[in-house]
């Protein structure tokens, strides 16, 4: 994962990369979502930097932090970026219908065997113990987002941690409106906390 | 009656798509209040159930939006939600991708990123608490919680084992 300069990749065609058209696009991130089992990036990061050397290890953090700051899921915005970087407008539709639609048939099956065989007494165990261990993997996703930013800035962040999950999680207010809220305030109080650093 | 479901799903994931800093997990307690708490579609266990599936399937996991569209109003919901919780999110990215040169960098960019940030995080950890709660009945159920939670935030190791090892243990009837 850090940015050693990769081996020898026989599967790499030349230095000055060729950019992908779409069919590519669509076959690259079909690839990515059908292998990304409990987290699709870093096989994104294999796909694009180590196997295709589509896009350096930088440019690849680089479009990531972009998609990360954007709403959506992360993922889709990763699919977007790079096919339009490649192949504009078409390369973004084939590179989000490559990543979206093989996932979206499979988990539609699953949900209708779900409905259809729910009563059979070990799918609902299986399905009541893989519940609580997704659960699980929500509460670390939650704590090692909070954990940077807790240590770096505790007194603008940490309020408004404890706002949002009082607001939503604790009171099951309308998210909408704790985003509404909360975001303005706390993008002023970091750009003036960011001014005053400057000065 | 059909149809005004597809229209309340269109509207809600159309908005939620772009409320969803950080990812869908963001959204899944706006995603929870609607489907379980404003229109009943569901409940608590069917959407904890729903969630499970979503997140053991490969791809990315805001597929939930797929199957709570599924659940409320059969294939065309599914289709219909899978749409909206990207269309507007993928449109937005688009268009931004395109002036990034310009606006790498700035000032107010980053504030908005770092302004928004905890925000999401206090979000997503309504996520977490609304998921424990809805799954978790019983203590082996929160072992299964707590351990899934310290191996993805201690180590490593790919998280699909934590879902294989509860799923199976979930099938042989040791965590009722």
């Amino acid at each position: 994962m850090t940015d050693t300069p990769a081996p020898p990749d026989p599967d790499r065609a030349t230095p000055d990369r060729v950019a992908p058209g779409p069919a590519g696009l669509f076959l690259a991130f079909l690839g990515i979502a059908i292998s990304g089992f409990g987290g699709v990036l870093p096989f994104a990061r294999r796909m694009l930097v180590e196997r295709r050397g589509w896009l350096s290890a930088d440019e690849f953090n680089e479009t990531l932090s972009l998609c990360q700051s954007l709403p959506g899921p992360n993922i889709v915005n990763l699919s977007i970026a790079t096919g339009q970087r490649f192949a504009g407008a078409r390369g973004s539709v084939a590179a989000v219908s490559g990543l979206v639609l093989a996932p979206m048939i499979i988990v539609i099956i699953l949900g209708a065997l779900y409905g259809r065989f729910g009563g059979v007494e070990r799918l609902q165990g299986a399905v009541t113990g893989l519940g609580a261990a997704a659960a699980g993997l929500v509460v670390a996703t939650a704590a090692k987002m909070a954990e940077p930013l807790l240590r770096r800035r505790p007194l603008s962040a940490g309020p408004f941690i404890l706002l949002a999950f009082g607001g939503v999680g604790l009171m099951h207010w309308p998210l909408p409106w704790v985003l509404l809220a909360l975001a303005p305030i706390s993008v002023a109080i970091v750009w003036r906390l960011r001014a005053k650093a400057a000065t | 009656m059909k149809t005004s479901i597809l229209g309340v799903l269109v509207t809600q994931f159309a908005m939620l798509s772009l409320m969803a800093f950080g990812g869908a997990n963001a959204v899944v307690p706006e995603i929870h209040r609607q489907a379980v708490e404003v229109h009943h579609w569901m409940t608590d266990k069917d959407f904890a159930a729903l969630f499970a599936i979503a997140q053991a399937a490969p791809g990315p996991n805001f597929l939930v939006a797929t199957l709570v569209g599924w659940k409320a109003a059969g294939l065309a919901g599914a289709l219909a939600a899978t749409a909206a919780m990207c269309a507007p999110s993928c449109l937005l990215t688009f268009w931004l991708v395109k002036a990034w040169d310009r606006y790498r960098e700035t000032a107010w960019r980053n504030a908005i990123a770092a302004g928004v940030a905890p925000v999401t995080v206090g979000l997503i950890g309504s996520s977490a608490l609304l998921l424990v709660r809805a799954a978790d009945h019983g203590w082996k159920l929160g072992v299964i919680t707590a351990a899934t939670a310290g191996v993805a935030y201690f180590t490593r190791y790919n998280p699909l084992w934590c879902l294989a090892v509860a799923g199976g243990l979930g099938a042989l009837g040791l965590v009722g």
